[in-house]
């Protein structure tokens, strides 16, 4: 508590827990890029690939990914309503029970409990405990707007909103499965029906989770950072309606030439196709609020990881749906084409933005001033390189092995063996490791940076 | 502006908003023939193969094999026909998968013989030396749980008797530890001594592995 009367302790708390799995989830994720051309590290089964692969995602996707959400949310939500948290006891309580969640997943799923349901891997108890979380969460999204001071609710809360309505519903019938016992449970659909329910939940986990949320946080934080006002509110409108009512068509796009129903994939590629118009608009939106101030690029550390990060969102929504059509899908798909493509998202636009939103509030809401720029500025020249490697690394290597897997002798028969195409990207795979570390090293400096800012002496001038 | 200054009636419009995709996409295909066809071929899986498809889940073997077939030339000339929706009429979860580090699964039923799948399994290396498939050897160190195998029938759907269940794995395990076993050879190398009488993990996988694409070959032949 502050004399504003907001309640910073739990911003705080999911700002450090959000630095604390992104270490863990990227060692883990080092440790599976090593895995890929060293089968040697399976040493047991807990760290064989299998197992290890769903903890990087969940580690990252739901460790990282959300509590970066919630703690710029809960920051973000105070603000905007000039209201502090209703219930900050229950936020608390979120708090600890969101990171026993993750704790209880990354041991479960070690454990070999796992749903193979992508990105909804964890058992039955474990989901009942994320609603449970989830719904703590929403009570305080909803209470504080209710009690809100501001009469208007800014575009940020648009997208908390929408995020906190739609992950409910995405994630509750995704779900659904009958229980076994304690450890165990089936899926409640079977065969296409299960992967076009799993799908529409996989697309769109990572739309509400990855793009919504972090489109509020760019919205809010790109103009207090700039000092510059969003250039078109009717722009930001547009875009989100529009955004939000195409997403949930195109999971099957995901469902390329398997045997889901053709006219479900098909609506799937126009609608991904559709998708890119609202996407561009909130890009757009973010390029012409600089307008006229572009030299900030240069004198402004955040405003460079803001511009950068949306960029890579806007490269991120035109490979997606190109990539969804049928043809480029042939080839692209079951490649690391997509690895990489997921990785410039999630590497990109979603640290970048977490990031520059972490250097914005964390002095903010402990009276400090950041401990070091110029760190800041090595951070993200870090992560950027570290990114482009490691994204382009992944594209070069997808297009040879699609290429490998379709490479035809004049006589018809296959060119290749699926070894022969596997084993051609273990340099690949070698250099990616490389730019993981390069990455890595990157946010290490990020995580030093906070921590050595909270740790120094408060100071008058950082309270604004 | 009124919408944006009521939160509740906002949210209430996202939720419908976002609906309309669902509905049309996700909720109202879930009723239609289409996405369910039945096929008097594909059988359920005996309790054996179930009991290996949950080793296949635990190990996340999705992470890297597909087990589906696209209707593309060279993929038909490299795993075989293309899945069809009534072969997985019986599977919860799918197991498509989205990534092939390793190859497609759906038709490696019958292509090999039990004992490479039991030499593959315990060193992948030692068959592909550059393969980057983790050693699986140690699932032939663990006794086969069969103590919900009725239990995850009935769930399953699968319309057995606690009766059938019993025969099935009293056959499965007659078929791979008689003396006449055509991997006998393999199987006793990998699994150890005191586990050779007894149905293991490793087991259960392999007869898997064989089920995998099965039913469609004999619905194929019968054409």
């Amino acid at each position: 508590m502050n004399d504003t009367g907001y309640d910073y302790s739990v911003v705080r708390g999911f700002a450090f827990s959000a630095l604390f799995w992104l270490v863990i989830g990227l060692v883990i994720g080092l440790w599976i890029a090593f895995e890929m051309f060293n089968p040697a590290l399976n040493i047991t089964p807990w760290l064989s690939f299998g197992r290890l692969r769903v903890v990087h995602t969940n580690g990252l996707g739901l460790g990282f990914g959300l509590a970066g959400i919630f703690a710029t949310a809960y920051y973000m939500l105070q603000r905007l309503t000039r209201t502090p948290l209703p219930f900050p006891g229950l936020a608390k309580a979120h708090l600890w029970l969101f990171n026993a969640a993750i704790a209880a997943a990354a041991v479960s799923l070690m454990a070999g409990l796992n749903t193979t349901k992508e990105y909804a891997e964890l058992e039955w108890p474990l989901d009942v405990g994320v609603v449970i979380i989830w719904v703590m969460f929403a009570v305080n999204v909803f209470a504080i707007l209710i009690k809100r001071q501001e009469k208007q609710m800014y575009i940020s809360l648009w997208y908390l909103i929408a995020m906190t309505v739609t992950v409910a519903v995405l994630y509750i019938v995704n779900n659904l499965a009958i229980p076994l016992n304690l450890f165990k449970s089936y899926s409640l659909y079977a065969g296409a029906n299960d992967a076009n329910v799993e799908w529409w939940y996989g697309h769109n986990i990572v739309g509400f989770i990855f793009t919504v949320p972090v489109l509020a946080m760019f919205y809010y934080f790109l103009p207090k950072a700039t000092g510059l006002p969003i250039y078109s509110h009717r722009l930001s409108i547009v875009s989100f309606w529009s955004l939000i009512f195409a997403y949930l068509w195109t999971g099957a796009h995901h469902l390329m030439l398997t045997p889901l129903p053709e006219w479900i994939q098909t609506v799937a590629i126009a609608f991904s196709i559709f998708l890119i118009a609202p996407s561009w608009g909130s890009v757009v939106n973010g390029y012409y609020t600089l307008q006229g101030n572009w030299d900030q690029m240069r004198t402004n550390y955040l405003t460079k990881f803001f511009i950068i990060g949306v960029t890579f969102y806007g490269l991120q929504t035109l490979q997606g749906p190109l990539q969804g059509l049928r043809t480029l899908n042939a080839f692209f798909h079951y490649t690391d084409w997509v690895v990489g493509h997921v990785h410039m998202g999630t590497m990109g636009w979603v640290a970048m933005v977490i990031s520059a939103a972490f250097y914005y509030m964390i002095p903010r809401i402990t009276g400090r001033e950041l401990y070091s720029v110029k760190l800041a500025n090595i951070h993200f020249w870090l992560i950027l390189v570290g990114q482009l490697a490691w994204t382009i690394t992944m594209w070069i290597g997808g297009i040879q092995q699609g290429a490998m897997w379709k490479a035809t002798n004049p006589d018809g028969s296959l060119m290749y063996s699926f070894l022969d195409a596997l084993t051609s990207l273990y340099p690949y795979y070698r250099m990616r490791f490389a730019a993981g570390v390069v990455y890595f090293i990157g946010i290490l400096v990020f995580a030093w940076n906070l921590i050595q800012t909270v740790r120094q002496e408060p100071s008058a001038a950082a309270e604004a | 502006m009124g919408i944006y200054s009521k939160p509740v009636v906002f949210a209430v419009t996202s939720a419908l908003v976002i609906l309309v995709g669902t509905v049309v996409t996700v909720f109202v295909p879930m009723f239609m023939p289409s996405t369910q066809p039945v096929s008097a071929y594909v059988k359920p899986y005996t309790s054996i193969e179930q009991e290996g498809r949950d080793i296949y889940m635990r190990e996340g073997c999705s992470n890297c094999h597909t087990q589906t077939v696209r209707p593309l030339r060279t993929e038909v000339l490299r795993y075989g026909e293309y899945s069809k929706a009534e072969e997985f009429a019986w599977d919860r979860p799918f197991l498509w998968g989205s990534r092939r580090t390793g190859p497609d699964l759906n038709r490696i039923g019958g292509k090999y013989p039990d004992s490479w799948h039991y030499r593959h399994m315990q060193s992948p290396q030692s068959m592909f030396e550059k393969s980057n498939m983790p050693p699986y050897g140690w699932l032939a160190e663990n006794r086969l749980d069969t103590s919900e195998s009725f239990r995850k029938t009935q769930i399953l759907g699968y319309g057995y008797t606690e009766e059938q269940v019993k025969q099935q794995i009293a056959d499965y395990k007659a078929k791979v530890t008689a003396p006449d076993y055509d991997s006998k050879a393999t199987r006793d190398q990998v699994t150890p001594e005191a586990l050779r009488g007894e149905l293991t993990e490793m087991d259960a996988i392999v007869a898997y592995m064989q089920k995998l694409g099965r039913d469609v070959k004999s619905m194929e032949a019968q054409r």
